[in-house]
């Protein structure tokens, strides 16, 4: 073993060239924490959720096999058929005004004055705020008779709409304190990807004869695609994961409107205890998160390719 | 379509710091001027002004007499290229070229014209569907130009266009540039702090340098007849040799003497020269090297430059100053040698305590 570096000629063994790029598998220690967390906390449930909802699965045992049966229940229940609705319904509300809000929050506060980095940390402070936070204050503001919004409604003389028990309104009320929550994160990525865009392309489209308009549609929106498209699924993927804010508002109420699919998976499993079932519906939910994610990969391909 | 450029007491502040001073120059149709100078001498910055992307603090830019600076840019018909090149990343190269245009409702047919004949001037035409990201650093070059010739503007402005360029590219983009300007016979203003770029592209030559103009010129006007001391420094490489000189009158003439027993017999007339302190200035090629002889300056060589067709050769003098020389390009000199020096007292020039030059043979002061 302990050869020295300079072998002879005439010891006749060749020497053994040691490829220092090889792996060296006692690095494997340093990832082994986190990959064990991560097998025992991620790979592990999602399988076993899997296997659940192919059972008749209850608190006390995991129950028989039974096949398709929860997803053939499933799909014959009106509440989940309704709760899948109202879930897209809640991201069409959610996500494209996250987006366009958020764009449009930016292009204003993109600048180097206090009044704008204010504006910043205001718009931003929404985010930091609880689920519980949040709802409680839109309650506030939503009461009948004496809530912020009737205040104002008032003031001009007329009578606040009942957003949370309307059945019309109760999910646009809901969206509308998801925005005011969300709308931090949207806004700081289309910030940062607005100030990535170069000076002087902006000084080039002056030179050409750019108005503001065309800069905006030609220049810096072209320039922020990525993000945009980043923005729109990285909502996607939170907003159908729709849960606090409609447990806490409406109970998922009036009559199932506002239920959204993760409420139907805990009012199912944890509150009618049949776990299969609620299993079956997160596998559900997974696929539609699973395609939506999905898109995003292709989406940016794509443009990469371009 | 080509312009006459004219400066009028142009001021720029940026707080409380002054980077232009009343600045005046006048620029004729079809010139090409380079803005030489060094950083921060706020070249860059008068560039900006006259492209509308700096504002003017006080005095004003007329373009064909007509009064620009309150103009917004793209309104004053002139066209820049940028040091980064600044092409639009998203936009294929046609598109880069087109947007300006399409911005002012140019017809389709006008512009793809002229898009084809910039593309065959500057040979870019294979490259018309690209973007920007898929082009070398000299192919971006030549659409950025190619972006300001389909405008068919007034005046070209070009910052700093070469610096990102290597040494061998951005040799042949000047040559190319001289052809360019020839061949459309417009306006153009040039920055850079590179003098061999000045010498070789430019009518005139603007040297600025901490807020002002030092000197406007031909380029050999520059080398021969340098305004200041600053311009006989900054232009010319190596840097013309200066020496601390008493100066006496011989025969009308100015007769040079250093510290060092040097002795050099110039052709500036004595007549009207202040009194004062001088510096001597004579730029190396004007230096011999020649074998060491009893009556002649010498010294000792302390290093060796070796160019090729020549030889520079920096001398340390007995009074430890150092002259720089030029001898033959296969000079057998070597470092640590005794060596004479013969000046061409004739190319001689003088300087002021203040900077102000004074040359021999015609006379006078530039």
């Amino acid at each position: 073993m302990a050869e020295p570096l300079t072998a002879t000629a005439g010891n006749g063994s060749r020497a053994k060239s040691v490829d220092i790029y090889a792996p060296q598998w006692r690095n494997f220690l340093f990832v082994a924490p986190y990959l064990f967390i991560f097998a025992a906390f991620l790979v592990f449930p999602l399988f076993w959720g899997v296997w659940l909802s192919f059972h008749k699965a209850d608190t006390f045992s995991s129950g028989r096999f039974i096949g398709f049966d929860n997803y053939v229940r499933l799909f014959r229940d009106g509440i989940f058929l309704q709760s899948i609705w109202n879930t897209f319904y809640f991201v069409f509300l959610t996500v494209p005004a996250l987006a366009l809000i958020g764009l449009f929050l930016a292009l204003c506060l993109n600048r180097q004055t206090r009044s704008a980095a204010v504006l910043r940390t205001l718009f931003f402070s929404s985010s930091v705020l609880s689920v519980t936070i949040v709802t409680l204050i839109w309650r506030i503001v939503y009461i009948p008779d004496m809530g912020l919004l009737s205040m104002i409604y008032g003031f001009f003389g007329a009578k606040a709409p009942a957003f949370l028990s309307d059945p019309d309104l109760a999910m646009i009320g809901i969206a509308i304190a998801t925005v005011w929550w969300c709308i931090g994160l949207p806004m700081m990525l289309f910030l940062s990807a607005l100030q990535q865009i170069p000076q002087d392309i902006y000084e080039a489209a002056a030179l050409d004869n750019a108005n503001r308009w065309q800069t905006l549609r030609s220049i810096t929106l072209p320039s922020i695609k990525r993000t945009f498209v980043l923005v729109v699924i990285i909502q996607i993927v939170f907003q159908f994961q729709l849960f606090g804010q409609a447990w806490l508002m409406t109970k998922g109420g009036p009559n199932n409107l506002t239920k959204p699919i993760v409420l139907y998976i805990y009012n199912t499993a944890f509150q009618r205890w049949d776990i299969g079932m609620g299993a079956a519906a997160s596998e559900i939910l997974f696929l539609l998160i699973l395609v939506a994610a999905m898109a995003q990969f292709l989406l940016t391909r794509r443009k990469a390719d371009a | 379509m080509t312009a006459s450029i004219d400066i009028n007491k142009v001021t720029k502040q940026f707080g409380s710091l002054t980077v232009l001073d009343e600045l005046s120059l006048s620029i004729p149709a079809n010139e090409f001027v380079v803005f030489l100078g060094p950083s921060g001498c706020g070249k860059s910055t008068l560039l900006r002004m006259i492209a509308g992307l700096e504002s003017v603090d006080a005095g004003e830019i007329l373009i064909n007499g007509e009064r620009i600076d309150n103009q917004p840019p793209g309104q004053r018909g002139v066209a820049m290229v940028f040091q980064s090149y600044a092409l639009y990343p998203h936009m294929t190269v046609r598109d880069n070229m087109a947007f300006g245009l399409k911005n002012i409702s140019v017809e389709r047919s006008v512009i793809d014209a002229r898009i084809a004949e910039a593309a065959r001037m500057l040979e870019i035409g294979h490259l018309l569907d690209r973007k920007p990201g898929q082009l070398s650093g000299g192919q971006r070059q030549r659409v950025a130009i190619g972006r300001a010739v389909v405008k068919e503007p007034k005046a070209f402005l070009f910052d700093e266009p070469l610096s990102n360029l290597d040494a061998a590219l951005r040799t042949r983009t000047r040559i190319e540039l001289a052809q360019l300007h020839q061949r459309l016979k417009s306006t153009m203003i040039f920055v850079t702090h590179d003098q061999i770029e000045a010498m070789t592209l430019a009518d005139r030559i603007v040297v600025m340098n901490n807020r002002k103009i030092e000197q406007i010129g031909a380029p050999m006007e520059i080398y021969n007849r340098p305004a200041t001391r600053f311009v006989a420094g900054f232009v010319g490489a190596p840097a013309m040799n200066f020496l601390p000189v008493k100066i006496r009158a011989e025969g009308g003439l100015v007769v040079a003497e250093s510290g060092a027993g040097l002795r050099i017999a110039t052709a500036i007339a004595a007549e009207g020269l202040p009194g004062g302190d001088y510096e001597l200035g004579i730029r190396s090629e004007h230096v011999r090297i020649t074998q060491p002889a009893p009556d002649a300056a010498e010294g000792i060589v302390d290093v060796l430059e070796r160019l090729g067709e020549r030889t520079l050769v920096y001398v340390r003098l007995g009074d430890g100053h150092q002259i720089v020389g030029s001898d033959s390009g296969d000079s057998r000199v070597a470092v640590g040698d005794r060596v004479g020096l013969a000046f061409e007292g004739a190319k001689a020039h003088l300087f002021e305590a203040a900077g102000r030059a004074w040359h021999g043979q015609e006379g006078g002061h530039g």
